[in-house]
């Protein structure tokens, strides 16, 4: 096994670890006090807007309009529907040059 | 607060075939695969330059299959850092698989040990993303799960190979808005969880400290920075009788 492979295959590791890590830890507390509860249930809300943040604040307003638009939209629009929509607008700026 | 802000009202249970599970799976990943293709096409062509052969460059996508931390994995090992730095920065990047993981656990009954070995393993962003929002309703069954990660596994896989051999004519992806595509998902999925307590203020916490963060200490520290503040929003403004339905 070279170098590259078995460093690979820790990387892997380290990212199954972390993949597995959340589940099995909270399946050996078993009764969850209830603001844990509600941290988890708040995971994919809060995980997800930070990783999209960034993307408002340093791209151009093309990209931060189209967040705008999709996240307005899917209130009441489909998934898909919306993201077409923030994907049109954000061409559409970028054609524009705002 | 009212009743319908309770966890129970937002989680419902309706029986589905494995049928429309699986056709479910495969509509819903459609954007995913479009924005998929060229992100990773274009880690295919930037891994061969960087030295990686092609068996490496395919050990490495189908093994790790998490892109962010890949391109961390590349960059690091072009640098000649010590492997075990390498390792660290990957696991900081995948940090918040630990907190999808522990959501999504919870919502895999329908799942067989096995099955959810396997799930975990293809727990990426989008993966978790569509998954809580199955989860809500009708409920997250095997059948949807593994469709749509099928389709994105097998995409990453298969782009990662056009891209490794047609390096040099990829294209612009941002001409199209593609590059654009997965930050426009991840704020549809967002706004889908409106209903869910405290909404508005996790989805403030969150998203000022990732800027904060980002703007510090630099990323990848702003997505587990966020995230874990605005689950303590969330713990925070918690009250006792909103949390007792999970089983």
């Amino acid at each position: 096994m070279t170098d590259t492979v078995l460093l690979v295959c820790l990387c892997a590791a380290a990212t199954y670890l972390t993949r597995t890590g959340g589940h099995l830890l909270l399946s050996r507390v078993g009764k969850v006090h209830h603001r844990a509860e509600a941290a988890l249930n708040a995971v994919p809300v809060a995980v997800l807007t930070a990783l999209v943040a960034p993307s408002i604040a340093t791209d151009s307003i093309a990209e931060a309009a189209a967040i705008a638009v999709t996240g307005l939209l899917a209130l009441r629009f489909s998934l898909v529907t919306s993201v077409a929509a923030g994907m049109a607008s954000v061409v559409l700026l970028r054609i524009l040059a705002i | 607060m009212s009743d319908d802000c309770n966890q129970d009202s937002l989680v419902q249970k309706i029986p589905t075939t494995m049928r429309t599970d699986i056709l479910d799976g495969t509509r819903d990943v459609v954007p995913i695969l479009i924005a998929v293709v060229p992100f990773s096409a274009v880690f295919g062509a930037v891994a061969i330059e960087s030295g990686l052969s092609f068996a490496e460059l395919l050990l490495t996508s189908m093994s790790i299959y998490a892109v962010a931390s890949q391109y961390v994995m590349l960059d690091l090992f072009g640098q000649g850092v010590p492997a075990w730095s390498i390792i660290l920065a990957v696991f900081a990047v995948n940090f918040r698989h630990v907190l999808y993981s522990a959501s999504i656990g919870r919502h895999m009954q329908a799942f067989s040990g096995l099955q959810k070995a396997a799930a975990f393993f293809l727990l990426v962003d989008p993966q978790f993303a569509a998954s809580e929002r199955r989860a809500a309703s009708p409920g997250l069954r095997p059948a949807y799960y593994f469709s749509y990660a099928a389709c994105i596994y097998i995409t990453w896989i298969a782009s990662n190979c056009v891209g490794a051999a047609f390096g040099s004519l990829i294209n612009d992806p941002s001409a199209y808005g593609i590059d654009f595509i997965l930050p426009l998902y991840f704020t549809g999925l967002i706004a889908g969880f409106h209903r869910r307590p405290g909404f508005v203020a996790v989805l403030i916490v969150s998203a000022f400290t990732s800027l904060l963060a980002y703007f510090t200490v630099g990323s990848p520290w702003h997505i587990t920075l966020g995230g874990l503040a605005g689950l303590a929003t969330a713990a925070a403004l918690s009250r006792p009788q909103e949390a007792m339905t999970h089983d």
